[in-house]
């Protein structure tokens, strides 16, 4: 059998190709990204898209499920919040053949605007959803979601954490499944979510999870490892790993079934030890739900709810150990958070909005770096497209005088993400601020993807290249101007009439960025 | 178990100088995990490789006090990254500094007494200019395995394991650049 260093997310793109995967989907977002980029570079049999964002690549890749063909969307935490209208209602609908959702976690919020716990997605959805623990499982863990969807009729959540994703083991390589394609046979009761139809498929669901249930608690992804009795920990993910290394002696009950959780197993492991521990990033999930079975686990009051877990946090807080270390430099150590590359074609717009004076309503990508020094040139920010529609609203509160002195800035592959609708609101309101669209050919801060402005698809081809400018035009904005913000001279110029128009504007500030090949 | 960690700043290439270490460590019959930093710390941050190899390695983080090779491509990540090395660990650094934003907009000042102090307090050490070594082989990005190079000269590993894995990791028109990268740095000493 051949074994390979894998990146965890090669990993899943590997368990999906061996899973006889046909479809996969995915808009761009670390911790999860380079699973499409993988699938892309070496499954070309599989047909990979990025969508322009999570709501289309899930509803594409449930279409394509549905439709016969085994497909995957993988999504950072914060896209599942975008696609959670798609998970919430194709749990109802089922599938038909197997789909696989990738959700990603960034605890510490490493590349994100949040640490949100989305464990409690597989909860509120009703899906089953199963976490591997590092690159091996999460290939073998990928592959096997794809038998369970279908087993049980449901979309499978699999949860990676960002150590997960962005970190390298020895996975074994198997031979890809001949999976056939299945045929699509109508029918409305199962897929056409009317109220009538609904309602059945809810008593189904809540069968589905009795069973899933049981499946859990027999499972292989969850086990107990005995050791010595004093001590049992429950733990998941890359914590069970920290685990293993700093509490090599004590009994754990490794948690790879996350939802719905194994109550016979954790009665019975509870049960044989005489403390009870539970090990998780983030949220309480494990020990909320152990804990209203009727056990006292001691976990939150040790291990902190915020940020991720290191080896080193787990072996302070269970066994009071930490190591010496080499003499510590004593000097001031000046950080270096990141920056705008040189020459970043957002430098040259930023120059000009903090000579200005403006507020910025800005969004997610490179740009964002513009709120920190030098700038100091952006003043709010918090999901994908909300610089538009936050610009709308700042207006709605403070009148005409904000919208003279202020600007919304958006990327491009932010604004096609999200955008577009703000954009049409802008209009359809009323409001009369300025959208600065920071087109630099490429989707940047994920690590240089195509994108629907681009002209190139995921796989390389060559496709429709969206024009910005025709598309605001076509959503009634009227005053639409295109510049190169080097000429800093002329944009500055440009900057300061739309502002000062009383009515919708758009700027496009074309210029490439500097690292796209 | 052997922990090594490579830091320096976004775009030096620590991801393939741990690739490399991870593709020698398991030819040689180790298992072997790593953790790496993708995404916004990329854009010239701070970031660094954690490389495990042993009978068996579970977290692919390092434990404070525990890292036994300190690989720095830069000294200012070498004091960010001390907290880890274990008291008679071994530290490598490139001693070229590249400034933090806040240091190139006049808001902190970069130590001068970096080199000073390490001499000073790490008594397991290899601080070097290998400018002069990366203009002999002819790239300025060859550091990353220069560096490997330097390394290579403290674990186990031969070198025919080593440009092995050079060949089987490294962009196909780079071999023949990288191999002269790692033997230089393995053959590195200073004059
Ligand atoms: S990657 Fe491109 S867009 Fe991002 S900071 Fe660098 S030059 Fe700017």
């Amino acid at each position: 059998m051949q074994r390979k260093i894998l990146l965890g997310n090669e990993a899943i793109a590997r368990g999906a190709y061996e899973a006889g995967c046909r479809v996969a989907t995915a808009y761009p977002g670390t911790p999860s990204t380079e699973i499409l980029e993988a699938m892309a570079a070496a499954y070309r049999g599989i047909k990979s898209q990025w969508s322009p964002n999570e709501k289309v690549a899930l509803e594409v890749a449930c279409g394509a499920a549905i439709a016969g063909a085994r497909s995957l969307a993988a999504m950072k935490h914060v896209g599942l919040n975008v696609a959670a209208d798609p998970l919430f209602t194709f749990s109802y609908t089922g599938v038909n053949a197997g789909l696989v959702i990738i959700n990603a976690d960034d605890p510490n919020a490493w590349s994100s605007q949040n640490e949100q716990d989305n464990r409690h997605y597989a909860r509120a959805a009703k899906l089953p959803m199963i976490e591997p623990s590092d690159p091996a499982e999460a290939k073998e863990y990928t592959k096997y979601a794809f038998d369970l969807s279908e087993e049980y009729d449901r979309p499978v959540l699999v949860r990676i954490t960002t150590r997960i994703a962005h970190s390298q083991g020895i996975v074994a390589l198997d031979d890809p499944k001949d999976v056939p394609l299945k045929p699509f046979v109508r029918n409305p009761q199962k897929f056409v979510m009317l109220p009538s139809h609904a309602r059945p498929r809810h008593i189904f669901i809540e069968e589905q999870l009795v069973k899933l249930k049981a499946l859990s608690n027999a499972s292989p992804l969850n086990r107990i490892e005995m050791g010595k009795t004093k001590r049992g920990i429950i733990t998941n993910g890359v914590a069970y790993q920290y685990v293993k290394e700093t509490c090599p002696e004590d009994s754990i009950l490794r948690i790879g079934f996350i939802w719905p959780l194994p109550d016979d197993l954790i009665r019975t492991f509870a049960d044989s030890v005489d403390e009870l521990y539970v090990v998780e990033e983030l949220d309480p999930f494990i020990e909320d739900y152990v804990r209203a079975m009727g056990y006292a686990p001691i976990g939150k009051k040790i291990i902190p709810l915020t940020f991720e877990l290191t080896p080193e946090i787990v072996d302070k807080a269970l066994n009071g150990t930490t190591y010496p270390t080499a003499p510590l430099y004593s000097g001031t150590i000046p950080p270096r958070p990141p920056a705008l590359c040189k020459g970043c074609p957002h430098g040259f717009v930023f120059d000009v909005l903090k000579k200005l004076d403006v507020t910025v309503n800005g969004d997610i990508g490179c740009y964002t770096l513009a709120a920190l020094p030098p700038y100091n040139a952006m003043h709010s920010q918090g999901c994908m497209g909300a610089s538009i529609s936050m610009h709308l609203g700042f207006e709605k509160a403070q009148g005409d005088e904000m919208a003279r002195n202020s600007v919304a800035v958006i990327g491009d592959s932010t604004f096609i993400h999200s955008g577009i609708t703000p954009l049409i609101d802008l209009v359809y309101n009323k409001g009369t601020g300025t959208v600065l669209i920071l087109d630099n050919r490429v989707t940047a801060m994920t690590g240089h993807q195509e994108n629907p402005v681009t002209g190139k698809t995921l796989m390389g081809e060559d496709t429709y290249e969206i024009k910005l400018e025709e598309l605001c035009r076509a959503v009634g904005v009227k005053r639409v101007r295109v510049v190169d913000p080097k000429n800093t001279a002329e944009f500055e110029a440009v900057v300061r009439e739309e502002v000062a128009a009383p009515e919708p504007s758009v700027i496009i500030s074309l210029r490439k960025c500097i690292l796209k090949k | 178990m052997t922990n090594v960690i490579f830091a320096g700043v976004g775009g030096q290439g620590v991801i393939l100088a741990s690739k490399i270490l991870m593709q020698v460590a398991m030819n040689a019959g180790y298992d072997v995990k790593e953790s790496e930093v993708h995404g916004m710390a990329q854009r010239g941050g701070s970031v660094d490789c954690n490389v495990r190899y042993g009978e068996k390695v579970y977290s692919p983080l390092i434990e404070k006090g525990t890292c036994d090779y300190l690989v720095v491509f830069e000294p200012l990540e070498a004091t960010r990254k001390l907290e880890y090395l274990k008291p008679d660990g071994t530290l490598i650094v490139h001693t070229e500094r590249v400034n933090p934003a806040p240091v190139q907009a006049g808001l902190a000042k970069y130590p001068d007494d970096i080199e000073t102090w390490i001499a000073a307090n790490i008594t397991n050490r290899m601080v070097a200019d290998f400018g002069p070594v990366l203009k002999a082989v002819g790239s300025q990005r060859a550091l990353n395995i220069v560096m490997l190079g330097v390394l290579s000269n403290h674990l186990e590993f031969t070198p025919d394991q080593w440009i092995e894995a050079v060949k089987g990791t490294v962009k196909q028109n780079f071999v023949e650049m990288n191999v002269k990268a790692f033997t230089m740095g393995r053959e590195f000493t200073i004059s």
